[in-house]
């Protein structure tokens, strides 16, 4: 039997917060990329583009996070195709984020003047140059604060691909409770490595929240 | 090879599933009613109480907003036992989401409470109302109207978020599925059907917390 110090066991959960890390930043990156697209397809303002982008929406945003990925770590496998938990956990977790940043930078679009719309519409701008040029540089102002925010709910939910055998953070502390048997001592650490990776961005949110109240 | 999707295998264990999605229903029902009141009370403190008390709440709701759930449930059923205290995995299950919800609920009805003007706290003390119906009739009653809609879509987060008490064999939805699946193993089909009634369940009760607004708000 090998003796675990406490440092031991908090060195071990530091290796594996890498992965929760790299999970993490995976999600936020692709669900950025995949939610950017969305956008453009949600207000677009055809109807046979924003139906199945609600749709989508709805369904992420409506299921439990766990449900979906489940359905991906069993279902791809149902094509014949081998999943390893982290692909399953990166997918599932990307087209999850990617429903939420979505319905976030909707807003944040909506939020500019309809003026904006109808003066660079009425110089022959096309929809996309309308966003990329005029809309989008302004709504991302907006935008930042709460994607930020968001970015906490990424790093939470990195957590729950523990459960699908991926292991990081969580399933090392589930691992190192398993050998040591001293839940109390492994899960506050575990709990208090998210809170250090979680807390800053909060923070960071809200300062950039408060600052774009004021320029107001 | 092609896989055919058989959903029939399921209907057995419709029992089952019936079960887990009533505990899912109670679950949720428990800890927002709960919840909302701790989340009514920290809010409270944190904006009328003495400065101690507003640090407390600072805490808790900062250390529960920046960690997973399921790292809260496992410290509440792994982790308090060795500490001394012993909870079922219901309980357990109750207890995290209660505390979760009301974190979160702490910090929404805050935003409400903050957005009351003062002259209105004024008005009611001149009317010579105690500390207690100013805070019941003047500032949470406007607190709840203002911030109903942010609270309802974090009920409806809360609620799927419990599919996690799963993992401390807590009899919910995603368990029965988990339990359906290990007898029967038509994973994708079962977990599919769960993730269904989780989505009827979201639009059903977005639906009925509208309503429940609509009722409660009427008289503006």
């Amino acid at each position: 039997m090998v003796d675990f110090s406490v440092w031991d066991i908090f060195s071990n959960l530091l290796i594996a917060t890498e992965w929760t890390i790299l999970l993490s930043l995976i999600a936020f990156v692709c669900g950025g990329v995949v939610g950017l697209i969305l956008l453009f397809l949600r207000t677009s303002q055809v109807p046979w583009l924003v139906a199945p982008t609600k749709l989508y929406i709805e369904f992420f945003q409506g299921t439990p996070l766990l449900m979906q990925l489940f359905l991906f770590f069993f279902g791809v496998a149902l094509f014949g195709i081998e999943v390893s938990p982290l692909t399953a956990a990166a997918l599932a977790l990307t087209l999850w984020t990617s429903a939420f940043l979505t319905e976030i930078w909707r807003g944040c679009v909506e939020s500019v003047p309809r003026g904006q719309w109808e003066a660079s519409g009425s110089l022959a701008l096309s929809y996309v140059e309308q966003m990329r040029y005029v809309i989008l540089p302004q709504a991302a102002r907006i935008a930042v604060a709460p994607t930020v925010g968001f970015s906490v709910q990424v790093i939470k939910g990195t957590a729950l691909a523990s459960i699908i055998g991926f292991v990081e953070l969580t399933k090392a502390g589930t691992m190192l409770n398993n050998v040591t048997f001293r839940p109390f001592l492994v899960y506050s650490l575990v709990a208090l490595i998210y809170f250090c990776l979680c807390f800053p961005l909060s923070f960071f949110a809200k300062r950039l929240e408060g600052r774009l109240n004021v320029a107001r | 090879m092609t896989y055919h999707l058989q959903f029939g295998e399921l209907l057995p264990y419709w029992r089952v599933l019936v079960d887990g999605l009533v505990f899912t229903i109670v679950l949720t029902v428990v800890s927002t009613v709960a919840g909302v009141a701790l989340g009514t009370a920290g809010a409270s403190a944190r904006t009328f109480g003495p400065k101690w008390l507003g640090g407390v709440v600072v805490v808790y709701v900062e250390l529960i907003r920046n960690t997973p759930f399921i790292v809260q449930l496992f410290f509440i059923f792994f982790g308090l036992p060795a500490a001394g205290v012993k909870l079922s995995e219901t309980t357990a299950a109750f207890l995290a989401m209660t505390i979760n919800l009301g974190a979160y609920s702490t910090e929404i009805i805050r935003a409400g409470i903050e957005a009351v003007p003062k002259g209105h706290i004024e008005a009611g003390v001149s009317l010579a109302m105690s500390k207690w119906e100013v805070l019941r009739y003047v500032v949470l009653k406007q607190a709840f109207r203002k911030i109903y809609p942010a609270l309802s879509s974090q009920i409806i987060i809360v609620m799927l978020g419990s599919a996690v008490v799963s993992q401390i064999s807590a009899p919910d939805l995603t368990y029965a599925a988990n339990l359906v699946q290990s007898r029967n193993f038509r994973a994708f089909e079962v977990y599919f059907l769960a993730t269904l009634l989780y989505l009827v369940l979201a639009v059903i009760v977005r639906a009925l917390l509208r309503t429940l607004g609509r009722v409660l708000f009427k008289a503006a």
